[in-house]
């Protein structure tokens, strides 16, 4: 209905992060099975725990069926087809940024990540990791001078093997579901946030996840420990460059928080989606929960999902703490043959715990946009509450939307409340915004952002700009 | 008076316009002509295409022109987008202004504005200028502050959207404006100052077009030229008094001239 010729006048941007580094990688054979997993845990020199915790993983895995309850429609994947280790060839030990290819500094200066002591983000300490492996992490000196611990998981493996050993496995179990055991199973390499007593981390902290080869998949793993009356607020990034395959991302992400302490972690996801004809693309399934241990903690979790062929992702929060707060503010935007099925839960364990969920989603082209969310009382979360709000927004008349939400109360003393609604851009809407003079594309993208206006005020400053022009970019030619 | 208007070039011309919508034929050949410093009511009927000429005019992409022009400034605008004609002065207040939820209305009129003044080859404002310029025209149509802050006419009571609506004129200071039953839903304080906020922003150079059903606004703005449409085509031309005699004697009156023609 809405002025076709000019949708099809618009140009389409193209995807802006497809490019491939051409460089020297040190990749082992395809396929997964008990000497693959020996030989990932040998090249990183970890402890007998953590290669008992992978082997383990795997036997789980191995007696495990791919999940399908979410009915996402895509050709079965052949894991035995897939690379599990694949790295960038440089030096042994690199004892700083000069020693690191400028091939990849480069990579990343080009996704608008600086590592560079002089071209860096100031006000942001950043983990880059490109395939398996982090390459830097920044202000790593100014961070330790407060306590804080940033850097590659596989780094903390060797220098904070206590805190591993303690910690990894507690929120997500290998056993969680089958990606996760896979991703327990290979894991390679991912961030780790270690934040002291009392300590309100000085910057925010970031990574940086680049896929770069086509025929290897992901599977990196964070966590984050937020110890008593600690803060922190660490941001995602994601891309990777256009391959007419698909490839796997199997994340695992493990948040803890003791009494009072916050994390606040927010997501940009942007992988590749594929084409408009949905060849290629990112097969997203991600694990990614939080543990509310302490008293009055709080996990915050906020997502802009926009790229990726097939997310599958619940950011989570057990709240097992009294008065421990647990919020999910998420965009999920579809376009093309996207399909996404996202959601949280917020299982309320302690009593007077309380939670959140705003989620918005959009869907346009052929996409089908899902939110699936449970909400769980337990018997012992006396004067708990839930508050839930579902909006979905459909764009053409070929896109589709669903909501699942679970509900699952075994505490009558608490209060659940959901909200949800569906709604269009209209025509009528879009001729008042361009009978004042506003373009299509912008009236477009400014209904949109005031879509999703209570989410991304949820987003630190940068990511809030960057949400609301990404969403712009991939709503291009979409209106039809 | 009016030939030394005439003296200027007109602002809009529609010549022996037809249109319709999913083949439906809705005018029937309007013509009509505005030259600068004019005011032009339209009477008639609902149903008998007032509106759909105006959205027409605006560049609604549901119709279809199936013969004449739309000529703005001497230049034809039958393919313009309704942005590019926004721009370039032409503003249609809606009868029914829309809702758009979670758009703040201070951004929507700075975005507005600014598409407006790029097209003119003013400076864009920046949020500082643009509430200095905003609040003096928020007292044209005695608008509050608060308004500013709220989603598009969200919740906004009729007489707020249609107030919103002048607020937007007044912003984007159009060559010619097309107020669609700008009128219907106002009490006689809230007609009044919307009224008196048209007056305002009106000048000899440009041209206002009032669609309306009722003679009450038109004691407030006098027309030059009061036009009766029925079934999609203007059937009478006159002055101000041609109101007045539609309001004593009905639309029934104005059927005889159907059956003449």
């Amino acid at each position: 209905m809405v002025n076709e010729n000019l949708v099809k006048d618009v140009v389409k941007e193209p995807y802006k992060y497809g490019f491939v580094t051409d460089i020297e990688t040190e990749k082992i054979a395809k396929g997964l099975n008990e000497n693959i997993i020996r030989l990932i845990s040998q090249k990183k020199e970890e402890p007998k725990y953590l290669l008992d915790f992978r082997l383990k993983a795997f036997k789980k895995w191995q007696k495990m069926k791919e999940p399908d309850w979410a009915g996402l429609g895509y050709e079965q994947i052949d894991y035995q087809d897939i690379i599990y280790y694949s790295a960038p060839k440089q030096k042994e030990k690199i004892s700083s940024l000069d020693e690191v290819d400028p091939k990849l500094l480069e990579t990343f200066d080009k996704l608008g990540i600086p590592l560079t002591e002089q071209k860096k983000l100031t006000n942001v300490a950043v983990d880059a990791v490109f395939d398996s492996v982090s390459i830097a992490t920044t202000f790593r000196e100014e961070l330790a001078e407060h306590g804080v611990i940033f850097c590659s998981i596989s780094e903390a493996v060797k220098n904070h093997s206590d805190l591993i050993e303690k910690y990894l496995g507690t929120v997500v179990p290998a056993s969680d579901n089958y990606f996760a055991a896979l991703n327990s199973a290979v894991f390679s390499d991912g961030s780790f946030v270690y934040i002291p007593k009392g300590v309100a981390c000085p910057m925010d902290l970031s990574s940086y996840f680049r896929i770069n080869s086509g025929d290897s998949g992901q599977f990196e793993r964070t966590l984050i420990i937020a110890e008593e009356s600690s803060s922190v607020s660490y941001l995602e990034g994601c891309t990777a460059p256009m391959f007419d395959t698909n490839t796997l991302h199997a994340a695992v992400v493990e948040l803890i928080a003791l009494d009072d302490a916050s994390i606040k972690y927010s997501t940009v996801q942007n992988w590749y989606a594929g084409d408009e004809e949905g060849i290629g693309g990112i097969f997203n399934f991600v694990t990614k929960r939080g543990k509310c241990l302490g008293k009055r903690s709080k996990i915050s979790w906020s997502q802009v999902e926009t790229g990726s062929a097939i997310t599958w992702k619940y950011p989570s929060c057990l709240l097992l703490g009294e008065e421990s707060v647990g919020e999910f503010y998420s965009v999920a935007l579809t376009n093309n043959l996207q399909q996404a099925d996202t959601g949280t839960k917020m299982i309320h364990i302690g009593p007077k715990t309380k939670s959140t969920i705003v989620s918005k989603g959009i869907s346009a082209g052929n996409s089908i946009n899902s939110y699936r969310g449970l909400v769980k009382m337990g018997t012992k979360a006396k004067g708990s509450r839930n508050y839930s709000q579902c909006d979905s927004m459909l764009i053409g008349d070929q896109a589709s939307a669903n909501t699942f939400p679970y509900i699952n109360s075994q505490q009558p003393n608490s209060e659940i409340e959901h909200e949800a609604s569906t709604c269009r851009i209209s025509e009528d809407q879009l001729f008042y915004l361009q009978s004042r003079g506003i373009e299509f594309e912008e009236a477009v993208s400014m209904m949109v952002s005031g879509f999703c206006r209570d989410v991304f005020n949820q987003l630190p400053m940068e990511f809030a700009a960057e949400a609301d022009k990404l969403l712009a970019l991939k709503l291009e030619g979409s209106v039809g | 008076m009016e030939s030394k208007m005439k003296e200027s070039n007109p602002i809009l011309e529609v010549e022996n316009l037809s249109a319709s919508t999913d083949n439906l034929p809705i005018l029937k050949g309007v013509s009509l002509t505005v030259y600068p410093g004019e005011i032009h009511a339209i009477m008639g009927r609902n149903g008998c295409g007032k509106s759909t000429l105006s959205k027409i005019i605006a560049g609604h992409p549901s119709y279809n022109i199936t013969n004449g022009d739309i000529k703005f400034l001497g230049e034809n605008i039958n393919s313009l987008e309704p942005e590019e004609r926004a721009q370039s002065g032409i503003f249609l207040g809606f009868q029914y202004p829309i809702e758009i939820p979670g758009v703040s209305n201070l951004e929507f009129l700075r975005v507005s504005t600014n598409a407006r003044r790029k097209f003119l080859n003013k400076e864009e404002l920046d949020t500082f200028d643009f509430e200095e310029l905003v609040k003096e025209k928020l007292e044209i149509v005695k608008m509050d502050h608060a308004f500013l802050s709220r989603s598009v006419n969200q919740g906004f009571s009729g007489g707020e959207k249609k107030r919103n609506e002048i607020l937007q004129m007044a912003l984007l200071e159009p060559k010619i404006a097309i107020l669609d039953e700008t009128d219907s839903g106002l009490d006689i304080d809230a007609l009044r100052i919307v009224a008196s906020g048209i007056k305002k922003i009106s000048n000899t150079q440009t041209g206002i077009i009032l669609i309306t059903h009722y003679q009450r606004l038109l004691d407030e703005i006098e027309p030059n030229f009061v036009h009766v449409m029925s079934d999609g085509q203007i059937i009478k031309t006159g002055g101000s008094d041609l109101a007045l005699e539609l309001e004593r004697k009905g639309y029934e009156w104005t059927d005889n001239f159907i059956k003449e023609t």
